[in-house]
């Protein structure tokens, strides 16, 4: 059997220029800055993602990369400064439903299967038009475990099954913490694949990383976070 | 073999996506059904737990007549209220793992970033836990009662004030298992935070008892009591959604 | 003109140094006052106000009792609205004085509870009876207990203090539910009621003392609050650079 996994070798792929135009940025940060306990963690920050553009969160461990997703995603109230969607301020309402999250906690009950686990999650956030679970779960390469529970899978399955989350549900902006963390080499080509397919459909993608993984996209932009 | 990135992602609306959002997202009643279905499948490979909160009220209902004497008349007389508390403290462990598991995997960061409100999937996730652990309670009650010589027609009356005081109790203690599901262990606490919010509801599900076996009017604390329910439907998923961002922020 | 000067001194009070300076300032004055005003409470109530002709002697412990138990309430109320504060603004400050009143609430609860069962002992031959006051107290003294073990609970003392804040929120929603359903429940098994002041009018000589008490619950109250607030804002800020300064200072 063609392990599915290797469908995703070699996959360095130029980019596609954005069909989506990135006029106004879809996400952007204005003089954004964290703090905890008045101790600075990041910021002030000025950036902004445009449709079709990945931007990589690169720093050091406890350098506030994974904070400054969590303030983006608003799970933690930003200490100054301002997040625009679509060039309005984010609120819980425009925020919601179009950002997907990628964290160090997979989101995922191991007492359920990857059907069951995507089936709920596809009832909140709703899915792409065309996908299902099992092509999401065929295309991340790992079909043949979508019925059994998750507790019995490895740390890097788990991994991709959470990466069927983002090919599945609806979400134009993807937020993805250390994406690469307990993937082998066929998973981290497959990461920059979905992010290079979606962000080839006007998605946009913020992704952290410590610098261990060359991101695939020599033009993503940068945003280097320091202790 | 290569991959245009393009066509990785077949047919996808994402580019139209800010424009059809509405369509596209997904309606509450959808998301509800969602979260109902994976709480009871959930509630099903476990079916094993949905046990224990039965076992305990047996027990606890079997050592009151070796306490007290298996006098039918004492039984009778006391079978409504300790039946009432003996619920209440069933219900007690269930509430500690009402959103611990979902805090740990990160499911509950999911159902921030929902579309639905946050308060909506909660109050959702109230009527599952009360389906699956208050119910099984009320089911057994005649069986229970008539251990207890509890008189027959007591029996309704506790069922009523029963069916309106756990979903109470439930709501109250999600508030409460969100507030501590930030912290490590919480089994003596959720115990001490609960009590103060149980006073009433025990208060006035006791007197209707009480009032039924007077032979008087029961009506009026059934009726308090439906309207704590009413309220707290209303707020205790707020307090609790609000308890959640707490806890997430971790 | 003189609108601007209130939000502009709560402002200033809001920064932890100033707040640092204001309460070690303040503290000792109100501490003094405080202990002025129990001495001539308490010789009001003890030496100078006379018997009663019911109870004798044994009524005096009023003077203890209901100062303590209108505190109760009132360091309640005070720690419910500086957690509102805390949750909305996320004010560092009102966070450590929520968590700080909660000790200070809970032993005037405390005091109120044994206070009431002293007094109930000559009054109803029992330590403990089901009035409904004293049950009210109790509840509240269970709500007092949860905040407090709520945000030691928690590892992160702000996301306690915060948790705790809405801890705090709840019960004062179920506050009056609780007084109103004890009452209900009481008046249904027909407990024993004993109203504080048969006749509703007290006598001028006992009601000064009271009052006199009352202040000084109060003036305690601040003082100790200022004093535990600071000590615990210099805990929380920790290396911080006024502390730095201010040990320098301190070890001159």
């Amino acid at each position: 059997m063609d392990s599915p996994a290797r469908r995703h070798d070699n996959t360095r792929l130029p980019m596609t220029s954005s069909p989506v135009p990135a006029r106004t940025p879809l996400l952007s940060a204005h003089h954004l800055a964290f703090s905890r306990n008045d101790e600075p963690v990041f910021g002030p920050l000025d950036f902004g993602v445009g449709r079709g553009e990945t931007l990589l969160v690169e720093g050091d461990n406890g350098s506030g990369k994974t904070t400054l997703l969590r303030v983006l995603a608003g799970m933690l109230p930003a200490t100054t400064g301002e997040i625009f969607i679509d060039a309005a301020a984010a609120t819980r309402d425009s925020r919601n439903g179009r950002m997907l999250w990628l964290g160090h906690r997979g989101g995922l009950n191991e007492s359920l299967s990857a059907r069951e686990n995507l089936a709920f999650l596809a009832g909140l956030y709703g899915t792409r038009d065309g996908m299902t679970t099992a092509s999401a779960m065929e295309y991340v390469g790992i079909a043949g475990w979508i019925d059994e529970p998750l507790r019995t899978l490895s740390a890097g399955q788990k991994k991709r099954v959470g990466l069927a989350r983002l090919l599945l549900l609806a979400g134009d902006i993807w937020l993805l913490d250390e994406p690469y963390a307990n993937l082998d080499r066929h998973g981290i080509d497959l990461v920059n694949t979905l992010i290079a397919g979606h962000c080839a459909h006007g998605g946009a993608a913020l992704v952290t990383s410590h610098g261990a993984v060359r991101f695939a996209d020599p033009n993503a932009r940068h945003i280097r976070l320091s202790v | 073999m290569t991959h245009d990135p393009a066509t990785l992602i077949p047919a996808t609306r994402l580019d139209t996506l800010a424009s059809v959002r509405g369509e596209i997202r997904p309606g509450a009643w959808r998301a509800c059904v969602a979260l109902l279905r994976r709480d009871f499948l959930l509630a099903w490979r476990r079916r094993g737990e949905l046990f224990l909160p039965l076992l305990y009220a047996v027990i606890v209902t079997a050592l009151f007549p070796f306490a007290l004497g298996p006098d039918p008349q004492l039984l009778g007389r006391i079978a409504g209220g300790v039946l009432l508390v003996i619920v209440v403290l069933a219900m007690l462990p269930a509430l500690e793992s009402m959103f611990r598991s979902d805090l740990d995997d990160g499911t509950l960061e999911q159902w921030l970033l929902a579309p639905q409100p946050l308060a909506l999937l909660v109050l959702t996730r109230v009527i599952a836990h009360w389906l699956t652990t208050a119910l099984p309670l009320l089911i057994v009650m005649p069986f229970l009662g008539a251990l207890l010589n509890l008189p027959v027609n007591v029996l309704p009356v506790l069922m009523l004030a029963l069916l309106l005081a756990t979903p109470l109790l439930a709501l109250l203690g999600a508030v409460l298992s969100a507030l501590a599901a930030g912290t490590r262990r919480s089994g003596i606490l959720l115990a001490l935070m609960l009590l103060p919010l149980a006073v009433p509801v025990v208060i006035f599900a006791a007197g209707a008892i009480a009032a039924a076996q007077a032979g008087m009017s029961y009506l009026a604390p059934l009726v308090w009591l439906a309207a704590a329910l009413a309220l707290a439907i209303v707020l205790a998923p707020l307090a609790c959604a609000a308890a959640l961002r707490i806890a997430v922020e971790a | 003109m003189s609108r601007s000067y209130i939000p502009h001194f709560v402002h200033w009070l809001g920064s932890p140094p100033n707040f640092y300076r204001f309460a070690g300032a303040w503290r000792p004055w109100l501490m003094a006052a405080a202990l002025i005003a129990g001495a001539i409470g308490l010789y009001g109530g003890l030496v100078l106000a006379p018997p009663d002709y019911q109870q004798g002697d044994a009524y005096r412990i009023i003077f203890i009792h209901v100062p303590s138990a209108w505190m109760s309430l009132f360091i309640y109320a005070g720690m419910a609205v500086a957690g509102l504060i805390a949750l909305v603004w996320r004010v560092k400050l009102a966070e450590v004085v929520a968590m700080e009143s909660a000790p200070i609430g809970a032993a005037f609860t405390f005091i109120t509870l044994v206070t009431g069962s002293l007094w109930g002992k000559p009054m109803w031959g029992t330590w403990w009876t089901w009035d409904a006051r004293l049950t009210s107290e109790l509840v509240l003294l269970f709500l007092y207990l949860g905040v407090i073990g709520l945000y030691h609970a928690f590892e992160d003392r702000r996301r306690g203090a915060r948790a705790a804040s809405l801890l705090a929120l709840v019960g004062i929603v179920n506050l009056p539910i609780v007084h109103y359903s004890v009452q209900w429940w009481n008046t249904l098994h027909q407990g024993s009621t004993v109203n504080l002041f048969g006749h509703s009018l007290i006598a001028s000589s006992m009601l000064w003392p009271l009052l006199v008490m009352a202040l000084a619950t109060h003036l305690y109250y601040f003082a100790s609050l200022l004093g535990r607030a600071r000590a615990d804002l210099l805990e929380l800020e920790g290396g911080k650079q006024w502390v730095r300064e201010l040990v320098l200072e301190e070890s001159r």
